[in-house]
């Protein structure tokens, strides 16, 4: 397999766009050179052949943990709303939206 | 560029006329539509996929809400056994295979959306790969059937309560984390009226498995159409859109013809059709682009480390698979088989409303008990099907007596339907009584023979005419046996009548 | 309180319980000691002044009723700030969260209070646990209690200060890369990772999902025992918590270490500070002359462990940290539109490392370098539990430093984050493989600073480590004493 490319400032821009932050001119330069280091050193994961090891995405082999459909109360709504931003009408408010989800 | 064009574009006021020149051209022979559908089903679970609240469709906002679903810091996911008992039940129903599956989350940023990720089932779905055959006998291929979380509901606030025009937004979360079956069709579709015969037939299922309510209107099943056009003969899919918002069968097919009109005129004008994902809007009755192209989505989806894999055992599956009711299609055989012989075109249509209905079962048993199936079936179909929250509740036993009181001449087709429309007023009642109080007072076989006879004693010069083979004087004498009996004669006990005495 | 005093959780509890001494008495003992040393040490976000009286008193209540007030009864406890605890601040020391009162308690906080424990507040800690010297606070850095110029560690860095500078005997904290293991070794407490799924992770506000367990901190392994079997056991609330039966973490300390294997780790061992193996040594003669078995061992695919660990916990990161939007809860910018809104709140409520590991998760998920980072990782992590499993068929133990290097001092490493990240080089491997792991203070470095040496077990031999770890103390122990050869401090 192909080593992946060292990280730059576009791809810093992008993911701090995916993950909704925005960055200064000078802090897209200190984060590229910080993440590419992270991501130069983590070549001697991104580089090895393991094509044949199957990924852990739990530690242990635990299977079907299942609860019954019973229904348990939940929260106090005003207790819930009092902790938001903003509300109207027992509902959270929010800003304008642009755009459907996708 | 032509007006088609722009208009195409959702961009202008120009498309519908835009729509109606591309689907006279559409309606030429070259064109052939492709469709996939995504039908996403609230289950008929008590509580959500992922915690204990409640499932409940039109509470108080923000009412049915808790930790969990609220997506607040430190809340884990526990998944809902019953859930995953009825995607089995779906799969099982739709043919699919039903597998061992796991939860991935697909990230991506909505106020609906209380974690700012979506819990679903990406490259190890629960069922894979079935097929639905629907009433006209064409197969459509179903690519999977996978369980999710529902979003909150926004309410868009402002001048319009459009969505462009919004001031701002309100969010209700108790929709947050209802568990989804979405169930993906192969590109097998290949008109609007096949989509919602489609639709229709997977929502009787759906039923069927209990799964589902099946409302479309409280949006119990929502549907989403991959449409695309392509030259007749040409292998290649042509470039698909993805339209949004049909809350309704209706706008389902009108969304799929307006949009393959809209891509027909678009290729012949243009050459292509842009990917996207469009809206219909359906009081302007044509889709618009959702958002801006260049904003690009990745939804980087990873393995859900709140959840464990899922691997329900042969029982449990076996379980699900015996738990999956009659489904639509062997109950239309169920039902035409109960005429006794092959069902005239009529009937075909009737045993298709019965089942789509859910009356089926109603119909069944007053046939156990007695009734005509044919009577049973027509009245069921028409009168039952016209008040059908009552008539799901109407006992067998009483509509199978009104069936017996019809097809005995004890009531006419008029004074049936009367007394029928009495009993689901009402919620139940004794048949007899109604008729007796509304004056239906039956003419017992004996005397509407006596009556036939009087008539036909007081007219011998057309008597003898009719019995010479004229046979519209059928008509003739049954008025004057109706005058006669003040309309309570059966019509066709009468027609039985003259026929015998003719012999 | 006396560091003597909080010397013994469970003489407290004794105590409390026989009614020689109030609940009350040992909470306001707690608090006094707090408001002393806090001014220099700022270890806690929050003090819970008046709720700890109340717990107090209701424990006092129990004991005056003859009923049985608990394991921990009126013992003092300090909680890392990214555990839930209804009504009172939970923050993680981020802005974003700043005021937030969760309307829940995590299962751990729920079981302290059944076991009598009471809560005396809520600890500093790298902002969402992300850091390994309690710097990237909001709020400011924790001081170490015996160099208010050093680090006490992170991220749980409030917590173990808490506990080394004895202002209660029992802290909490979270240990997803080592952020408990590794300040318990700087500070010169006890701190322990539990096997991955033991200890219940509900009202855990979560870092990465698949790494993070709660921990305990104590003075004493017998403290920490008697604090892990009051949290652990299955919680239905987390579906990644075992149901099994709880270790007999207290019935462990007295077996002693004859005939067992002890593997001393070559990689834990190697790039440490020669002040800190040279203490790793004399554990491993230690626990020989104790009858143990010890050998060297080495497992190579630990020296992929960091790499892996900062693709794996960014990208879970990314996510688990997604709901920060200032929809719901929390700190809001406003702002036009709701996209523009997420944007302004995320970017003013989140620090400089927390956006660092944001994107970086960002950019391992995302589409094109899944494979080559995440989903690498992950298979690395595969391979990682396979060595482990090969090295545990002859051994039932490794052990080897918890960190490489004793405290350092404040603002020595913030410049360079890769820096920063490889203090927690000897601690990640145990949370890839969802192994338990404790550290154990065992004598001084040359600046006189507290050492820990880790012991590792395989999954779920919680016991098995607890029986070490108390051979471990015993012998630390015997070094200090006046008249020992090489002990001293
Ligand atoms: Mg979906
Ligand atoms: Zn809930």
């Amino acid at each position: 397999m192909s080593e992946p490319p060292s990280l730059g400032r576009d791809d810093v821009a992008h993911v701090a766009g995916l993950a909704r932050l925005s960055l200064s001119e000078e802090e897209l330069d200190m984060f590229t050179g910080q993440l590419a280091r992270v991501i130069d050193h983590a070549r001697d994961v991104s580089s090895l052949d393991v094509h044949d090891v199957p990924p852990t995405a739990h530690p242990l082999p635990v299977r079907n943990v299942l609860r019954t459909d019973d229904p348990c109360p939940g929260l106090d709504r005003d207790e819930v709303l009092a902790a938001a931003p903003d509300v109207e009408d027992g509902r959270f408010k929010v800003p304008r939206i642009v755009g459907e989800a996708p | 560029m032509s007006a088609a064009g722009a208009g195409a574009d959702g961009t202008s006021g120009s498309a519908v006329s835009a729509a109606g020149a591309g689907a006279d051209r559409a309606d030429r022979a070259e064109w052939e539509t492709v469709v996939g559908l995504e039908v996403h089903c609230e289950l008929e679970t008590q509580t959500k996929l992922f915690c204990g609240c409640k499932n409940a469709f039109g509470d108080e906002p923000n009412t049915n809400v808790c930790p969990v679903c609220l997506g607040l810091p430190g809340s884990l996911p526990v998944l809902n056994a019953f859930a995953v008992e009825l995607a089995m039940r779906i799969g099982e129903a739709l043919h699919c295979e039903v597998r061992p599956s796991s939860f991935h989350r697909k990230n991506y940023f909505y106020p609906d959306m209380p974690k700012d990720y979506q819990i679903s089932q990406y490259d190890e779905p629960i069922n894979v790969g079935g097929w639905l055959e629907l009433p006209d006998g064409s197969r459509v291929g179903i690519e999977r059937a996978h369980l999710e979380e529902d979003t909150g509901k926004t309410t868009h606030q402002g001048e319009t309560g459009r969505i462009h025009a919004a001031d701002y937004a309100l969010v209700d979360y108790n929709r947050a984390g209802v568990p989804l079956v979405e169930i993906v069709s192969r590109p097998d579709i290949r008109s609007s009226a096949q989509a919602r015969l489609y639709v229709t037939e997977l929502r009787a299922v759906l039923v069927a498995t209990g799964a589902s309510d099946g409302r479309m209107e409280e949006g119990s099943l929502r549907v989403d159409a991959n449409v695309s056009v392509r030259r007749v003969g040409a292998v290649a899919f042509g470039t698909r859109c993805e339209v949004k918002n049909l809350n309704s069968l209706r706008s389902l097919g009108r969304a799929i013809d307006h949009e393959v009109a809209r891509q027909v005129a678009l290729v012949e004008a243009t050459g292509t059709v842009v990917q996207e994902t469009r809206h219909w809007d359906e009081n302007a009755g044509r889709t618009v682009p959702l958002r801006s192209k260049e904003e690009a989505f990745d939804y980087r989806y990873f393995p859900e480390p709140d959840l464990v894999p899922l691997a329900p055992g042969s029982d449990w599956r076996a379980r699900a698979a015996r738990a999956v009711g009659l489904l639509p299609s062997a109950r239309r055989e169920r039902l035409a088989g109960l005429l006794g012989g092959a069902p005239t075109p009529q009937q075909v249509d009737q045993v298709h409303v019965v089942v789509a209905q859910g009356l089926d079962d109603l119909v069944v048993a007053a046939v156990a008990q007695g009734a005509p199936a044919g009577v049973a079936l027509v009245r069921a179909a028409n009168e039952l099907a016209a008040d059908l929250g009552a008539a799901l509740v109407l006992d067998p036993g009483i509509f199978g007596r009104v069936a017996v009181m019809e097809a005995q001449g004890e009531l006419t087709a008029t004074q049936a339907k009367a007394v029928l429309a009495e009993l689901l007023a009402a919620g139940g009642g004794d048949p007899a009584a109604i008729a007796a109080e509304k004056g239906f007072e039956a003419l017992s076989e004996g005397s509407l023979a006596a009556v036939v006879q009087g008539v036909v004693e007081a007219h011998p010069e057309e008597w003898s005419r009719y019995s010479a083979g004229e046979d519209k004087l059928a008509g003739f004498f049954t008025g004057q046996v109706m005058r006669a009996t003040g309309g309570k004669a059966d019509g066709k006990a009468v027609a039985a009548e003259l026929q015998r005495l003719r012999r | 309180m006396t560091p003597d005093d909080a010397g013994s959780a469970l003489a407290l509890a004794d105590a409390v319980r026989r009614g020689e001494r109030s609940a009350r008495s040992v909470a306001e003992a707690a608090l006094g000691a707090i408001a002393a040393r806090e001014p220099e040490l700022h270890a806690f976000l929050h003090v819970a002044a008046d709720g700890a009286r109340a717990d107090a008193d209701a424990v006092d209540e129990k004991v005056r009723a003859g009923e049985d007030p608990g394991p921990l009864a009126g013992v003092p406890v300090a909680l890392k700030d990214n555990l839930c605890t209804r009504g009172i601040p939970t923050t993680c020391a981020s802005r974003i969260l700043e005021g937030w009162r969760p309307p829940y308690d995590a299962t751990v906080v729920t079981r302290l209070r059944d076991a009598g424990a009471v809560v005396v507040g809520k600890t500093n800690l790298d902002e969402f646990a992300m850091g390994s010297s309690t710097e990237n606070s909001c709020m400011g850095p924790t001081r170490h209690p015996m160099d208010p110029s050093r680090v006490p560690g992170g991220s749980s860095g409030g917590s173990a200060a808490a506990v080394g500078a004895g202002l209660v005997p029992l802290g909490l904290g979270s240990d997803t890369g080592g952020s408990v293991r590794q300040p318990a070794a700087l500070c010169g407490v006890v701190g322990m990772k539990p096997t991955y799924g033991m200890v219940s992770r509900y009202g855990l506000v979560a870092f990465a999902s698949s790494l993070d367990q709660i921990g305990p901190f104590a003075r004493s392994v017998g403290d920490a025992a008697l604090l892990f079997e009051v949290i652990a056991g299955h919680d239905p609330k987390d579906s990644t918590s075992l149901d099994l039966p709880v270790p007999a973490a207290v019935r462990s300390l007295e077996v002693g270490v004859e005939g067992l294997r002890v593997g001393v780790c070559e990689e834990l061992v190697a790039d440490t500070a020669p002040d800190v193996s040279r203490r790793v040594r004399e554990a491993a003669e230690d626990l020989a002359r104790a009858g143990a078995l010890v050998e060297e061992v080495s497992v190579p695919e630990m020296r992929l462990g960091l790499s892996a660990y900062y693709l794996i916990a960014p990208a879970e990161a990314s996510s688990n940290l997604a709901r920060y939007d200032g929809v719901r809860y929390g700190l809001r910018v406003d702002a036009l539109d709701v996209a523009q809104m997420n944007t302004a709140t995320r970017t003013a409520g989140f620090g400089p490392e927390v956006k660092r590991r944001i994107m970086l998760g960002t950019y391992a998920l995302s589409a094109g370098y899944y494979d080559a980072y995440y989903g690498k990782a992950q298979r690395v992590r595969t391979l990682l539990i396979r060595a482990f499993d090969l090295a545990y068929e002859r051994f039932d133990v490794l052990i080897g430093a918890t960190a490489p290097t004793t405290a350092f001092a404040i603002g020595e490493r913030v410049a360079d984050p890769l820096t920063m990240y490889l203090s927690d080089v000897c601690t990640i491997p145990s949370n890839l493989s969802g192994h338990p792991a404790m550290s154990v203070p065992f004598g001084a470095g040359d600046d006189g600073l507290p050492v820990g040496v880790q012991v590792l077990a395989p999954a779920l031999c919680e016991e098995r480590l607890f029986q070490v770890a108390a051979a471990l103390e015993r012998s630390a122990a015997a070094r200090a004493r006046p008249g020992h050869g090489e002990g001293r401090r």
